[in-house]
């Protein structure tokens, strides 16, 4: 029995371990991919990707709502059609689904359809599934690898994260449910509890008011988006309570009693009171967790700390040739994150000069909702924290042109300086459009731009970037127009 | 027994080496092939890699540790099924020719066969002034914290993309107390005394007499790397040991130029529109050398106090100038290589000279040696011979220059250079016959293509 061998396989077809195949296959090396169920991941299939379309069917909603006050008049009534909504996100992520497929084929990476578990260093099986199908699925590519032994050099865990859950409160796909079946309602629930308000909770409980539901938000943190600027969720928080969003923070669902089309939540906060909501579902968004069962991690001695395997600054576990990198890698657990480590990866493990582990505080986050938030780097509270002497700058879209005319005056990007050093030390924003606007301060801080050559980019006139320059100058007291 | 890991010799005369940096920790497992460390010589980083597997027992020298001696135990490896206590004892000593050395350099040298005259590491002359002048690559965060802190640019090593320095340099600089500016007067001051007479390696003023000379506080130390340390002790030796003698011509250059512009607009393209070769004028000077060279045999020489040794072809070393010092690579029996070879060998080997990654036999032995310093706006300057070479062409820059022809003035580019040789193997009538032969190729350069 010859087992077919590689430079390197990796186990995960999530963005991080494709994107490392196809760099892998640059450096050339002889790469295999394992994929057990959906080639992209959860990132592409039930993740970033279909979400991002749910919310901008909820954004083109939004803004027929408001027709009226851009002066256009709609006849009749704009109304979601649920079935449509969905089928248009998985449509979004099939077409995605197809590409990677054809990446792998033009990078010449053999795919390998099923589970893989480690049987030895620079060996693994690849066996049946284990994990229930999520449907729907996307059809098995073609000419893929099946069932076997396969041996390489090295090999890279990039098998990702699902959803946690909180005993006593296990979703159960029917009334308590995780981001799997929010993707994909049959109906469009007339209430929602959203257990949790990172990335994945908020946005859903933006889509879902949206699309006319009583969302009701539950977060234990005193904020909302919790990794993010206190006062860059403070605002955020008025603007969803705005749009009719409820948010109860430093408050916990103790209990969920279920009826036969209904949740009723206990809700404990601060004071210690208890409060019940009853809805139509119960999302239960409190984080993802690494996959790291199943592996046989257990038999190879490999390390691993609070459900993640532990790494040095290039994927390296205590294992010889084995590496791990994305969400099973540890936190952030972030598709981009994933991405970037599994090149410093693949690059350290091809010998290329000059690879440095990632700069964990330059990975930049990005959130969906309605207004969108996006950062980078430190919080005024962790920069304090940290003992940086800093300066921070402020600028509100309610002063900036564009957004006036686009109608989209609420928001803020603030910006976080050393005093003594002028090292951009975080950047945080809230408002339309801001994901789109924070990799310029990602590239300046990877560039290790100072205030100085901010003040000296020109950002084109009239764009909400402008908002980012008027930031920095009034970090040192020289903004113009406010 | 633990295996005894050697510390390896990247070359054939190298006797000691900078440990840089272990990839290993104790207690990892290592497989042969696999690379354990970085091994820093005056000029290179190479990586090791282990002969043998097993388990990394102990470490015995610490990374960072300079002028750890070849043969050196630097580590011990565990084999399958021995355990820590087998280390008690097997630190000791040095390698010796028991066990043989344990590690292989990354890129085993083979090639490096040392000529006769061999020396450590050639240090190519001429072109101390690099440094200054040059554009530093460096973040403007990475500026700010340089002034800062007192450090100079110029003194620290860049990690960032294409040796950009950038905040983790500094951080790093600033923690292990390396880089302090100096002040200008005091990087100039050891210059060996011109009388001291010792014939071998004759003291200049001490330190302490150096530094007594300005004031405390006016300027700041910065320790010798070994790259600066090798171009001291090389040139130093060169001028007390070689009696120079100069010849310098002027060269037109008009036709060089044409036939270069002809050449390079010819040149063939790839498929992603790059040409094949874009010959530059140092490119056609290298060349051209190796045909005079080829021509007057003579004068392809190394002294030796027994034997002239007469090399077969020209090998040609190109001082490039880098961060910190200067390196010269050399273009291997360059009077057979077509000008598109010479001039691809030198973009590569220029770039890698400036990331120090040239490998020992990439820049050791060679049988002369060009040093330009023409795109610099130098008129024209004498290089110092660099053993085992017997001479060295120093490059003036092409300059439009007023010119007699026919008894009427007219404007030519002209360029002159001047032949440093060593007079113990190359006398001045044979040097000038050289430069002779070296300036018909620069003026009929048709002759370098047949």
């Amino acid at each position: 029995m010859s087992a077919t061998s590689y430079d390197v396989i990796i186990i995960g077809s999530g963005p991080g371990g494709y994107v490392t195949a196809i760099r892998a296959a640059q450096l050339g090396l002889k790469t295999a991919i394992v994929e057990r169920e959906h080639l992209g991941g959860i990132c592409l299939n039930w993740g970033c990707i279909p979400t991002k379309a749910l919310l901008r069917s909820a954004e083109m909603l939004d803004h027929a709502n408001h027709a009226k006050s851009y002066g256009l008049t709609l006849e009749g009534k704009m109304t979601a059609d649920v079935k449509d909504v969905v089928a248009r996100s998985r449509g979004v992520s099939a077409r995605l689904n197809g590409g990677v497929a054809f990446l792998m084929k033009k990078n010449k990476i053999d795919v390998i359809w099923g589970e893989a578990k480690l049987t030895k260093p620079g060996e693994i099986t690849v066996g049946k599934s284990s994990k229930p199908v999520v449907e729907p699925q996307n059809p098995v590519p073609k000419g893929v690898k099946g069932e076997g032994t396969y041996t390489a050099k090295h090999i890279i865990v990039a098998t990702g994260a699902r959803p946690r859950a909180l005993p006593g409160i296990e979703p159960d796909g029917k009334l308590i449910w995780t981001y799997f079946e929010a993707m994909k309602p049959d109906v469009m629930p007339k209430s929602l509890v959203v257990m949790g308000s990172g990335a994945i909770g908020i946005e859903f409980a933006s889509f879902y008011r949206s699309m006319g539901a009583e969302v009701t938000v539950v977060e234990v943190m005193p904020q909302v988006m919790p990794v993010e600027d206190a006062e860059i969720s403070a605002l955020a928080r008025k603007q969803l309570e705005k749009r009719g969003l409820k948010i109860l923070t430093e408050a916990k669902v103790t209990k969920v009693e279920k009826g036969a089309d209904s949740i009723t939540a206990h809700v404990e906060t601060k004071d210690g009171k208890v409060q019940t909501i009853t809805a139509d579902r119960l999302i239960s968004a409190v984080g993802v967790q690494g996959n790291i069962e199943g592996l046989g991690l257990e038999a190879l001695n490999v390390k691993t700390d609070r459900g993640c395997i532990v790494i040095d600054g290039y994927g390296k576990t205590n294992v010889p040739g084995l590496y791990a990198i994305g969400d099973v890698a540890g936190p952030p657990m972030l598709a981009h994150k994933a991405e970037h480590e599994g090149v410093v990866c693949i690059e350290k493990i091809a010998g290329l000069p000059n690879v440095h582990a990632m700069d964990k505080g330059k990975i930049p986050g990005c959130t969906y909702c309605n207004p969108q938030v996006a950062s980078v780097g430190l919080t005024e509270a962790k920069a304090k924290e940290a003992g940086r002497d800093i300066r921070v700058g402020r600028y509100s879209f309610g002063a900036n042109g564009k957004a006036i005319a686009l109608g989209e005056d609420q928001g803020m990007i603030k910006t976080i300086f050393d005093k003594k050093t002028g090292e951009l030390l975080g950047a945080h924003m809230v408002g339309a459009e801001v994901t789109e606007l924070i990799q310029g301060f990602v590239v300046a801080m990877n560039l290790e731009t100072t205030e100085e050559e901010l003040m000296h980019t020109i950002f084109p006139h009239p764009t909400l970037s402008e908002m980012m320059k008027e930031s920095v100058l009034d970090a040192y007291g020289r903004v113009l127009n406010a | 027994m633990p295996i005894k890991i050697l510390m390896p010799a990247l070359s054939p005369t190298m006797e000691e080496g900078n440990l840089a940096k272990w990839l290993i920790k104790e207690g990892e497992t290592i497989s042969a092939g696999d690379v354990i460390a970085e091994i820093e010589t005056d000029k290179a980083t190479m990586e090791v890699e282990a002969v043998d597997e097993g388990t990394m027992g102990k470490i015995l020298v610490a990374e960072g540790t300079e002028g750890v001696k070849v043969n050196e135990v630097i580590a011990l490896l565990l084999e399958d099924g021995e355990d820590a206590s087998a280390l008690e004892g097997a630190a000791s000593g040095v390698g010796g020719d028991g066990g043989g050395p344990q590690t292989a350099p990354a890129e085993t040298p083979a090639a490096a066969v040392a000529p006769a005259a061999e020396a450590p590491t050639p240090a190519a002359p001429a072109a101390p002034v690099a440094a200054s002048g040059e554009r530093i690559f460096a973040s403007p965060l990475a500026r700010r914290l340089a002034a800062q802190n007192a450090l100079d640019l110029k003194a620290l090593t860049g990690s960032g993309p294409h040796g950009r320095i950038v905040k983790r340099d500094i951080d790093k600089a600033v923690s292990e107390g390396t880089g302090k500016a100096v002040a200008a007067p005091a990087a100039e001051a050891p210059k060996p005394a011109a009388a001291a007479p010792a014939p071998a390696m004759p003291t200049g003023p001490s330190s302490d007499q150096v530094l007594k000379l300005f004031e405390e506080g006016s300027y700041e130390l910065v320790p010798h790397d070994g790259m600066r340390k090798t171009i001291a002790r090389r040139l130093q030796e060169s001028k007390q040991t070689i009696p120079h003698f100069y010849v310098t011509v002027d060269c037109e250059l008009d036709a060089l130029l044409a036939l270069r512009a002809q050449l390079n607009a010819a040149a063939p393209t790839s498929k992603d529109g790059k040409p094949a070769y874009k010959l530059s004028v140092n490119d056609m000077v290298i060349k051209a050398m190796a045909l005079a060279l080829r021509d007057v045999p003579e004068a392809n020489v190394s002294w030796t106090d027994e034997a002239m040794v007469k090399h077969k072809h020209a090998d040609v070393g190109v001082a490039v100038s880098i961060p910190g010092g200067l390196i010269t690579p050399i273009v291997r029996s360059a009077e057979m290589k077509p000008l598109s070879v010479v001039s691809n060998e030198m973009k590569d080997m220029g770039t890698r000279a400036k990331e120090r990654k040239l490998k020992p036999e990439e820049y050791q032995g060679g049988t002369t040696a060009v040093s330009n310093m023409g795109m610099m706006g130098v008129k024209d300057f004498a290089a110092v011979v660099n053993p085992p070479h017997a001479t060295i062409l120093a490059v003036g820059a092409g300059e439009k220059r007023p010119v007699v022809k026919d008894d009427a003035l007219a404007i030519a580019t002209v360029m002159s250079v001047t032949l440093s040789t060593d007079h113990r193997a190359v006398d001045g009538a044979l040097g000038a016959e050289l430069l002779a032969a070296f300036k018909g190729y620069i003026e009929n350069p048709m002759s370098m293509l047949v």
